[in-house]
């Protein structure tokens, strides 16, 4: 059988490749949308940290002998841990001011992380091996599936599902939904919003590091890779209304597969396809397809 | 409750308060205090100052300087949640009721900051309104029943002080009426409390003492049994 030319087969496993590419703009995005709701603030360095993530899983790997499984774990939380060290010195004091010196500050960031980076590791990549228990795949019969690429799906929407739990159904998440609203109030009602803010940003980089480590195995660990992904990301996050959890989670996976979707019905547009509808989104609803106009 | 009416013990004392927004400067030396058990109002005309010395005792505003002691520690220098962790609920004049909670989630916001604060049960009994409509969108409950919840949240909290601002503000007379029922008997209850008030009337019956404010300055205090001798002034400086 054939669509537009193309097997099912090659249909199904452009469609994967779809839908690993929507895991990482839906976790990347979601990251920046929950940092956005608390701090105001378009993190630039989120791409940076993502590729921060990746090397400190190869670095771990590589020098420590720390495998995939305890990196999954250990490097979210050492980028983590960053975050609050950046958020405490350095972006607390931008809050009173306009949006965009948080924007240039983390753009900074991002250039000395990237910088540092290249200068120690060179820009021409490293590889980082898949760990055992995911290589190889399965025959799904219409497709073949590589276990560690269904894997990184999985495991990206558990999280997005996980948070996205926190933040509409919780008693946390109740704070962080009225902190975005009104944070001095909330404060006054006798909550540490403050510290609520700098556990946020933390958090929010925590994802993005975990998104590093889910994409070293199946992409170059380069210093570059963050800042080629960013990109996309940002449109993303334009295109799903900024600040929305629900919005970031479904505009990355929907995007990811009408990126696969044009590569195969049109593959010269591929590469353009989400900065088109961010531009069609923004002329016809700039507040994104899940933002609140006001 | 063993604290309920102790009208020599000293709840809020507020001395010489500036506060500003920014560069603007907007109460110049506020001096005033509450005893526990205290009903107190204040009152002025708009844009006299009296939002602002609210905000103020909780830190809301920008720089602010001189003493505010809440049962005896002195909080200028906190920040705010830790000043309302000293037992302080506060009702924002715009209420400040959140649209992406819903009206139960709205009322179990704010963490306890002290003890003997009311059960969910009991809120609900004094306001039934709200027990229908926990369910709704916290901004899709009317304007009578968005005050309730703003009154009814800082019940639950067991907060001893609690700063009213002008909570019957464009509210149809039955439910003024029922906010000075509640008023009455959280007073009864031994709560203390600063109330903003344009309406004199509502506030007159209610309070112990009244503070005028204007220009940022207290310019007039009128207790309780001095009311009837000080009308005209009041209305004078009220122009009511
Ligand atoms: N956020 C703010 N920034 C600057 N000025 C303000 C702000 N809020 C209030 N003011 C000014 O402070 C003064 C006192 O206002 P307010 O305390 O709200 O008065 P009241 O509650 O007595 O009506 C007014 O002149 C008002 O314009
Ligand atoms: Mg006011």
């Amino acid at each position: 059988m054939e669509i537009f030319g193309v097997s099912l087969q090659g249909l199904a496993g452009q469609l994967l490749i779809g839908l690993i590419n929507g895991s990482f703009y839906a976790v990347l995005s979601l990251g920046l949308a929950v940092i956005f709701g608390q701090l105001n603030i378009i993190n630039f360095a989120h791409g940076a940290l993502y590729m921060m993530g990746a090397f400190l899983a190869w670095i771990g790997l590589t020098h420590f002998g720390i495998n995939y499984w305890a990196a999954l774990l250990l490097v979210p939380l050492l980028i983590g841990l960053l975050g609050i060290v950046i958020e405490r010195a350095l972006l607390r004091w931008l809050y009173q001011l306009d949006h965009l010196y948080g924007l240039l500050l983390t753009f900074g960031l991002a250039l000395i992380i990237e910088g540092l980076f290249r200068y120690y590791f060179g820009i021409s990549g490293e590889s980082y091996e898949a760990p055992e228990a995911l290589r190889g795949g399965v025959d799904l019969g219409f497709m073949f599936l590589p276990l560690y690429r269904g894997w990184v799906v999985v495991a990206s929407l558990v999280v997005c599902l996980a948070t996205w739990f926190i933040i509409e159904r919780t008693k946390l998440g109740a704070y962080l939904r009225a902190g975005t609203e009104n944070p001095k109030l909330v404060q006054a009602l006798g909550i540490n919003v403050p510290l609520m803010i700098t556990l946020t940003y933390g958090f929010g980089v925590a994802l993005a590091g975990f998104a590093g480590v889910l994409a070293a195995p199946i992409l170059q660990v380069n210093p570059l890779m963050g800042s080629n992904l960013i990109i996309v990301v940002f449109a993303v996050v334009v295109i799903g209304g900024m600040g929305s959890i629900l919005g970031s989670i479904v505009t990355g996976l929907g995007l990811g597969l009408v990126e696969a979707l044009t590569r195969v019905v049109y593959p010269e547009a591929s590469a353009v396809v989400i900065f088109v509808i961010m531009v069609i989104v923004l002329l016809v609803r700039p507040a994104g397809l899940f933002g609140r106009e006001n | 409750m063993t604290d309920a009416y102790s009208p020599n013990v000293e709840m809020l004392r507020i001395t010489d308060l500036h506060a500003f927004y920014g560069e603007s400067h907007i109460l110049h030396g506020i001096d005033l205090s509450v005893n526990r058990g205290e009903v107190v109002t204040l009152l002025g005309r708009n844009g006299a100052g009296r939002t602002t010395t609210l905000k103020a005792i909780l830190g809301l505003t920008g720089r602010r300087t001189g003493s505010v002691m809440m049962n005896g520690r002195e909080t200028i220098a906190m920040p705010p949640h830790r000043i309302a962790r000293l037992g302080i609920g506060y009702c924002p004049e715009e209420r400040g009721i959140f649209a992406s909670l819903t009206a139960e989630e709205n009322l179990l916001l704010p963490p306890a900051v002290g003890s003997g604060g009311m059960s969910l049960d009991a809120i609900y009994a004094m306001f039934p309104n709200l027990a229908e409509r926990r369910a709704s969108q916290g901004t899709r409950l009317s304007g009578g029943e968005q005050q309730m919840l703003a009154m009814a949240r800082i019940l639950r909290t067991g907060a001893r002080l609690l700063l009213l601002d002008e909570i019957t503000e464009g509210l149809a007379p039955v439910i003024k009426q029922a906010l000075g029922q509640v008023i009455r008997a959280l007073r009864e209850k031994g709560l203390t409390i600063v109330l903003v008030e344009q309406n004199f009337r509502f506030a007159a019956p209610l309070a112990d003492r009244h503070y005028v404010v204007e220009h940022g300055r207290i310019v007039e205090r009128v207790d309780k049994n001095e009311l009837s001798s000080r009308m005209s002034t009041l209305h004078e400086l009220l122009g009511v």
